[in-house]
């Protein structure tokens, strides 16, 4: 089914099923542990083996020797697998460093052998008797230095112009000119990259955690050089991701290797200490936000580049995109940079290029409405556009940030809120801050098998995975919906790539994506189901377990007696995407106090206002919203890999070093969503809110703490070391 | 798995469990010592436990954790590992009444030990209250740290309830209130990276029948 024309009314709409709050279906399971993630698989046939993963121990050069002799006669060891006998390698499309590394080093932590034992503890042990010799490179590590050796790219990271801003900001009475950085980040997601690996022949299925099945699928199959259809790839639970797990890791690629080598089942899990450096993170950026305004507020001028790092052939944070489409303004400029790092690969987290963008612009925001003596809600509201400012006769599809910020600022309490440091609670200096929060809409292709049997159960197929934002739930109120019966007679099987390929969780795409899928199957059900009935042609109306056509009804599961019913169809789109700018907005809304003696950050309350098109749960899009909202507060208070600018590696790299925000950390937070419906996205006319939450939190905390302080920090995360000289005195 | 002969003389050593637990914990991780040591193969030693209300006797590797114990011997994978170094509470167990992190304590110390891990508080078809909130509360997203959450939050109820004071008791001559800011406090060692956290100080006030701070009524 393609989607090139706006949606018309369809069953969606009636809304019995989709849009209402629903406890997630596979919550039983998650909350009595009985819920399979990765290595928990107990039904794979044969005792598995245990891989330990040993990381390299330079950030480039060379492995001039590497002696396994002692670990190989270690009790238990049944095998050892490095680049010397792991066989011929190739790399994924996806991956810019090798996940085998060896003889050539690309960076710390690159895998370089994996230990398989008997036993957890005896690949532990022998994993530390391994002798490396290596051959250490210089590198750069320091984005700051490397800068002035940036590059720019082509193609879609281009820079771009609109009139002419090097004029119009040299000319504006009101100008702005600051630079912000934001750190090197990581995913820290709950569950550890882990496999189990089992070959059968020349084919192998592994049991892993990964957010993209058939990308997945493909990238293992040309790392092993073996024909895509001799990997099966199976992963129904997946204990966060974050984008982290969007791509193949070392974890599926070792626990191949190693399945291979040991001729059994081999389980393989990142320890803990590897992840931040192993795996991928977000960059770090520089940003310069250039900002001119008339007197009464209006954007005359906006430009905004930004500096970013990565290894050779890598890509760029694309910190400026929102630049280009949230704010009006004649003459407007973004320009990104990439300089060639040393350090681990970085690579796409939780709302990539957004969320580090709008942590500078939406400061800037903020500091230019201080300038203009401008309320900073009013300035936002004021420079709204509702079509592409690059390209003007492209309108949103929809654009409610307007309301999101209005009304966010009347459910707040904003009115209350007084100049920088005037709100005392006792030691609390109190501030108030605001941010827009701003998202590309993205549609993916997204296929779906849906299955009727002569009991009226219905059976949805697909390889879609669910990382904790609901995707088993919404995919099965979707197909109650189409078919008219109550959620408890469908079930929903995901993430296995043997079900047609959807379009994975990413980009917050999943769940339109996934559900329009759905629909395109149901559609195709629904036709056979009236065929298989004899009910001829007429609009057939599916409800409370029956179908109707014009007078005639009957049972569902009367249409499947003979047999059951099985229709499969994908959802692609067309040029609407270009007509329209497909974005989601919200405003973020932050009240935090400052401890005056000592400087210490506390966040006192928080709302999202959420403007994204049909919530299709709105019980598990708010949680999917309050999730990222704390991970907006771990960016502004506390996230950051600290590199190590000598050896070239992030020195934090575990749970207890990495920081990131507990319970005592978070208040309760408030989210509201504005009651939208998209029709030029998909016929599901939802779109994503999974990274709409992250973006432009951070930058509200950083406004609120101004708004407490006075002090206006610019460089992620504010930590109080940053702002507590600058206090003022206290006795 | 075998055992050597080696193993058998530690056992008599590692026979006082105070003096076992020092041992085993000193040689921990890495274990060559001991491997070389004895005739080539890791000393095990045997434990019994009685793990959700079932008695269990296990030979294990004295350098098993109590997690791996219950998630690699024993499949009880409902209690996670996150991290293996007692930095994100995913492993939380209940272990004579209190709640640990499994991953930092050696399961040969547990002889004789009561067990509950998440599997044993509730199944799908019969939910314990808090496994029951969590859902209705949506107090959870991938679910991964999840058990853990609830063995923490299981024990802290009645840690507040039988009166041991936290950071943020205000006075600790007085019992601690019921308040969600004493939970907050309590479950802090509990990451949840998903950041369900308002959801499960919600989740949890909804079991100790209060009402959670900051919610509008
Ligand atoms: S696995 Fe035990 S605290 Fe993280
Ligand atoms: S639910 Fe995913 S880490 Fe807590």
């Amino acid at each position: 089914m393609k989607f090139d024309t706006p949606a018309g009314t369809n069953p969606i709409d009636r809304m019995r099923v989709v849009g209402q709050p629903t406890a997630r279906i596979d919550g039983p399971l998650k909350v009595s542990g009985k819920a399979p993630y990765a290595y928990e698989h107990h039904d794979v046939p044969g005792k598995p083996a245990y891989g330990y993963v040993v990381g390299a121990a330079i950030a480039k050069g060379a492995i001039r020797s590497i002696d396994t002799a002692q670990a190989e006669r270690a009790p238990g060891v049944i095998t050892v697998v490095t680049h010397r006998n792991a066989g011929k390698l190739g790399k994924g499309r996806m991956n810019t460093a090798n996940l085998l590394g060896g003889p050539r080093v690309e960076h710390y932590h690159q895998a370089i052998a994996v230990v398989v034992a008997e036993t957890f503890e005896q690949a532990r042990a022998a994993a530390a008797m391994i002798d490396v010799d290596y051959a250490r490179d210089g590198g750069t590590f320091d984005l700051a230095a490397a800068k002035t050796g940036a590059a720019e790219q082509g193609g879609e990271n281009a820079p771009t112009a609109v009139g002419d801003f090097e004029g119009a900001f040299a000319s504006a009475p009101v100008k702005l000119d600051a630079t912000y950085t934001t750190p090197d980040q990581s995913h820290s997601m709950m569950e550890p990259h882990a496999t189990i690996a089992q070959w059968d022949g020349d084919g192998v299925t592994v049991w892993t955690s990964n957010q993209m099945v058939a990308w997945g699928k493909k990238e293992l199959a040309a790392t092993l050089q073996i024909a895509p259809e001799k990997v099966r790839l199976v992963s129904p639970y997946i204990g966060g991701g974050f984008g982290g797990k969007l791509f193949l890791r070392s974890d599926v690629v070792m626990a191949s290797l190693a399945s291979r080598a040991a001729k059994r089942p081999v389980k393989v899990a990142l320890q803990r200490p590897l992840i931040p450096n192993n795996t991928t993170h977000r960059p770090a950026t520089i940003q310069r936000i250039r900002v001119g305004c008339s007197r009464d507020g209006k954007i005359t001028a906006i430009g905004h580049e930004s500096w970013s790092g990565n290894l050779p052939d890598g890509d760029l944070e694309t910190a400026t995109m929102q630049t280009k489409l949230l704010y009006a303004g004649p003459n407007r400029m973004t320009a990104m940079r990439l300089a060639v790092l040393d350090l681990p690969e970085g690579n796409a987290m939780r709302a990539p290029g957004e969320a580090p963008g709008l942590m500078a612009l939406e400061i800037a925001m903020d500091e230019m409405a201080e300038k203009l003596g401008m309320d900073p809600v009013k300035f936002r509201v004021i420079n709204d556009t509702q079509v592409d400012p690059e390209k003007p006769d492209r309108p949103f599809s929809q654009r409610n940030l307007v309301r999101c910020l209005e009304d966010g600022a009347k459910r707040f309490g904003w009115s209350r809120r007084k100049a920088p440091g005037q709100t005392r609670d006792g030691r609390w200096l109190v501030g108030m801050g605001v941010a827009a929060a701003f998202r590309n809409n993205l549609n993916q292709k997204s296929a779906a098998r849906v299955r009727l049997n002569a009991s009226g159960q219905v059976t949805v197929e697909t390889d879609m995975t669910d990382i904790g934002t609901g995707s088993y739930t919404i995919i099965a109120q979707t197909a109650a919906e189409m078919l008219g019966v109550p959620l408890a007679k469908v079930s929903v099987k995901l993430g296995d790539s043997a079900f047609p390929a959807a379009a994975g969780s990413g980009g917050q795409w999943g769940a339109n994506s996934s559900t329009a899928g759905v629909y395109a199957a149901c559609v195709k059900l629904r036709e056979q189901v009236v065929q298989s009935l004899g009910f001829g042609q007429g609009e057939a109306t599916f409800e409370n377990g029956t179908v109707r056509v014009g007078n005639r009804s009957a049972d569902l599961a009367q249409a499947a007696k003979a047999g059951e019913l099985i229709a499969e169809d994908a959802m692609e789109y067309g040029d609407l995407a270009k007509k329209f700018q497909q974005s989601t907005f919200g405003g973020h809304f932050v009240e935090v106090g400052v401890d005056r003696y000592t400087g210490e950050v506390r966040v006192r309350r928080m709302l999202a206002v959420c403007a994204a098109g049909r919530i299709l749960n709105p019980t598990s899009a708010r949680s999917q919203v309050i999730g990222a909202m704390t991970m907006g507060v771990g960016g502004a208070l506390m996230e950051e890999l600290a590199v190590d600018k000598r050896f070239g590696f992030f020195v934090n790299h575990d749970l207890a070093g990495y920081e990131v925000p507990v319970h005592m950390d978070i208040p309760h937070q408030e989210v509201v969503f504005l009651d939208e419906a998209d029709d030029k996205v998909s016929p599901m006319k939802a779109k994503g809110v999974g990274e709409l939450g992250l973006c432009g939190v951070g930058a509200a905390v950083a406004n609120a703490i101004y708004n407490a302080t006075g002090v206006r920090i610019r460089d992620y995360p504010i930590t109080l070391d940053k702002h507590l000289d600058k206090l003022g005195d206290v006795a | 798995m075998t055992e050597g002969c080696g193993a058998i003389s530690r056992r008599d050593v590692l026979k006082t469990s105070a003096a076992g637990a020092a041992i085993a914990g000193s040689l921990g991780p890495g274990g060559m010592a001991m491997a070389q040591a004895g005739a080539n193969a890791p000393p095990h030693m045997p434990v019994r436990m009685e793990v959700n209300g079932k008695p269990v006797s296990l030979d294990l590797d004295t350098r098993t954790t109590l997690l791996d114990a219950l998630r690699e011997h024993l499949k009880f994978t409902g209690t996670k590992k996150g991290c293996d170094h007692g930095q994100c509470g995913a492993c939380t167990v209940i272990v004579n009444g209190r709640r640990i992190n499994s991953c930092l304590t050696l399961a040969v110390m547990h002889e004789g030990d009561t067990v509950t891990t998440i599997e044993g508080l509730g199944t799908p078809d019969n939910l314990h209250p808090m496994q029951a909130a969590f859902v209705a509360h949506d107090g959870y997203q991938c679910g991964y740290c999840t058990p853990g959450q609830i063995c923490s939050a299981v024990s802290v109820l009645e840690e507040i309830r039988a009166g041991i004071p936290s950071h943020v008791t205000q006075d600790i001559g007085k019992a601690p209130a019921m308040t969600t800011t004493e939970m907050r406090e309590r479950m802090s060692g509990n990451i949840c990276r998903c950041g369900a956290y308002s959801n499960i100080a919600e989740a949890m006030a909804d079991v100790a029948g209060v009402k959670a701070e900051g919610v509008k009524a």
